[in-house]
């Protein structure tokens, strides 16, 4: 079964945009590996806040949004829009510029 | 793992690793232009969007411990080691400037772990196995599961290593490597299984993107 490109582009973009958007809300909020070790061993008392942490889109949530399940899912959804267009575009030009330097 | 916040490792080792990561990226972006195809430029950009949207799935390990994919094995197998290192670095930039998550700073040393250690191990590890094991689908799925599992270790001692070389704490590095390796080898697990069921997704819709699989065999697998 080979479905076309158009196919397979459009639903692996809807398959992310559903995990951020939707399904990151379920994520656990358990410390991470480095996080919990950190914690266990003791050294996360040397974790400095980050530069950014005020911004709007910290921590995957929006700030001023009160509904937690909108304010990650937006995160989530801007975060794949941003994501694609930084990423296709930046390999679609490397490879231009490959393709240009072969002719 | 993995997203390591500012303030763990001091600056020198920052700055050190940033320069190698650096140099990495160089390479990665000339490999990438030799790998890349019209097909696989933009299936490149998509596995980082995919990435980026499953790291942010955070799964329970252990009593108060989750993990979520890294994505370096899954990249590697579907677009080839150069180009996952790229789309490794275009989701740690993201998370880190726009999300902020992980440490600015320590942006060099994240980017070192995850998609330059992680990525070229598993990819290593991917090689050999296909070397070994019978050349199927199945196999390339066993093979991407392994890899996967590795990679994830793999990162932790990378982090290991920079709190070796550099830490502003003074816990023994021992302690450190033994709490890390265990608890990443239980989100190893959880990394195999994503990677090894996306991959499989892939495959059965359209192998002939997956670089870790050789489009001769499948000319053979229509004939059986």
């Amino acid at each position: 079964m080979k479905i076309s490109n158009r196919k397979f582009f459009a639903s692996a973009i809807l398959v992310s945009a559903l995990l951020a958007g939707g399904v990151s809300f379920y994520a656990s909020s358990s410390p991470d590996g480095l996080e919990k070790v950190a914690e266990d061993v003791g050294f996360i008392e040397t974790a400095k806040d980050h530069t950014l942490s005020d911004f709007t889109l910290a921590d995957y949530g929006v700030s001023g949004l009160e509904n937690a399940r909108l304010s990650v899912g937006l995160a989530g959804l801007i975060g794949v829009v941003a994501t694609a267009v930084i990423a296709v575009g930046f390999f679609t030009l490397i490879r231009k510029k490959a393709t240009s330097k072969n002719q | 793992m993995v997203h390591i916040p500012d303030g763990f490792i001091d600056l020198p080792t920052s700055a050190a690793f940033a320069a190698a990561s650096t140099v990495a990226v160089v390479g990665a972006v000339k490999g990438a232009r030799k790998q890349l195809s019209e097909q696989s430029a933009p299936l490149a950009g998509l596995t980082a969007v995919f990435i980026f949207a499953v790291q942010m799935l955070n799964f329970p390990v252990a009593a108060g411990t989750s993990g979520h994919l890294i994505g370096a094995a899954l990249a590697m197998v579907l677009v080839g080691p150069y180009a996952a290192t790229l789309a490794l670095v275009v989701v740690l930039i993201i998370q880190a400037f726009l999300f902020a998550d992980g440490g600015l700073t320590a942006l060099g040393l994240s980017v070192f772990n995850m998609a330059v250690i992680s990525v070229w191990v598993s990819f290593a590890v991917f090689v050999v196995l296909k070397k070994i094991l019978p050349k199927s689908k199945t196999w390339v799925v066993v093979a991407t599961f392994i890899a996967a599992l590795v990679s994830v270790p793999a990162a932790a001692i990378g982090f290991v290593i920079q709190y070796a070389i550099g830490a502003n704490a003074t816990f023994s590095v021992t302690t450190v490597l033994n709490a890390m390796v265990g608890t990443h080898i239980l989100i190893g697990i959880g990394e195999a299984i994503i990677t090894a069921l996306t991959v499989s997704a892939v495959l059965a819709s359209r192998s002939d993107l997956v670089f870790g699989w050789d489009k001769k065999n499948s000319t053979l697998e229509i004939r059986t």
